[in-house]
């Protein structure tokens, strides 16, 4: 369960972000989510709330879009989609490959209230 | 990934930049880390590290798969070759520091109360209780947990994970994120195999590989003194490596994370 101490860490870069901006409010954060980020996006909704009462953040829409899981095979040259627990090749299997996307914890974007 | 070249920007997030706004709202494209304050201090740490030439070993695993007992034999075999030092992380009691402490290492207990994880800032304010002058290893001993602890950097050059023989041979296929931060797998507990017939060393790295990890995985038991030599090999590579890296200038995080940027950056054009 830390995902309590993500949300806070969100929270906390969306307030400073809204407050450069000199935003009323924060209406909707978009975050990037990947499979691989060992972060449960159900989790997440859920500690939302806790982490953003009393702030500019408190009403605001929490959308996470996850991402896919992509990886590029050092041996083949392909670029193929993969599963959490098994990131080999989708062309000629072999497991040397590297991670395109899969891995994001990222604020992607926010609508504010200005 | 960093915040200030664009590597975060995959062709996935793009679009985001161009977001059109609405009516009495405005969007602001922003593809930060989450854990940007995190890492931040992580990066603060290491600095730290590197500037006393220290190679510092972040150890995770379940609880009970031999960590401390891992550092108790590091500790007897190489305390006259080295200088070492411990930061224990557990929710509550002093015993872990206490048996680091005894072998006459120094060691820093962290006690998180309930959080699962360490973060950066735990390991920076436990700095300041530790003696690093002339250290040469620091080792980080994580909360037992297969799951948080991988998502936090917390300023160590590079990721342990331990995999006892009492657990199941397909805990990397459970816990891929965990696996997949290990820049070494440690398979403790290897005296134990001949009384377990359900643990098969083979399958569990097959489990590994299928993660695309390239890594070592090193069978030992510490309390029977197996294995143990391709670890202290390990650890005398890592630092010779680590001593080289503070002569260039250079430092390096864990073996996951400049692979991801390289490619996120490569992924955006």
């Amino acid at each position: 369960m830390h995902e309590l101490s993500v949300c806070q860490a969100l929270v906390t870069q969306v307030i400073e972000i809204a407050q450069e901006n000199s935003a009323r409010e924060v209406l909707m954060i978009t975050l990037h989510i990947g499979p691989l980020s060992g972060v449960e996006p159900a989790l997440l909704v859920s500690a939302f709330p806790l982490a953003a009462a009393g702030t500019l953040a408190a009403s605001a829409q929490l959308v996470i879009e996850s991402q896919p899981l992509r990886v590029h095979c050092q041996t083949c040259g392909a670029d193929t989609e993969a599963t959490a627990n098994r990131l080999l090749c989708g062309i000629c299997g072999d497991y040397h490959t590297q991670l395109i996307s899969g891995d994001e914890l990222l604020l992607a974007n926010l609508e504010l209230m200005t | 990934m960093c915040d200030s070249c664009g590597c975060n920007v995959t062709p996935g997030n793009k679009h985001l930049a161009y977001k059109p706004v609405k009516n009495g709202a405005s969007a602001v494209s922003v593809l930060k880390k989450l854990l940007a304050h995190n890492d931040d201090q992580a990066a603060h740490n290491r600095t730290h590290f590197d500037a006393r030439s220290i190679l510092t070993i972040n150890l995770m695993s379940s609880p009970g798969s031999g960590k401390t007992a891992l550092l108790e034999a590091t500790i007897d075999a190489l305390k006259d070759e080295f200088r070492l030092a411990v930061i224990e992380g557990d929710l509550e009691t002093e015993n872990d520091a206490a048996r680091i402490r005894a072998r006459g290492v120094p060691a820093y207990q962290i006690t998180t109360g309930s959080a699962c994880h360490l973060d950066a800032h735990m390991v920076h304010e436990a700095l300041h209780y530790l003696d690093l002058s002339g250290v040469d290893i620091l080792f980080i001993e994580n909360v037992g947990n297969l799951v948080c602890p991988a998502s936090f950097d917390l300023g160590q050059h590079r990721n342990v994970t331990l995999l006892s023989v009492t657990e199941g041979d397909d805990k990397p296929a459970k816990y891929p994120v965990m696996f997949r931060a290990a820049d070494a797998v440690i398979l403790s507990k290897v005296d134990l195999l001949p009384v377990l017939d359900d643990f098969d060393p083979a399958r569990a790295e097959h489990c590994l590989r299928q993660l695309a990890s390239t890594v070592p995985l090193l069978p030992l038991s510490a309390r029977k003194e197996q294995g143990m030599a391709a670890w202290y090999h390990w650890l005398r590579q890592e630092l010779a490596a680590q001593r080289a890296r503070v002569q260039d200038g250079a430092t390096v995080k864990p073996h996951l994370q400049p692979e991801g940027v390289r490619l996120h950056a490569h992924a955006g054009v």
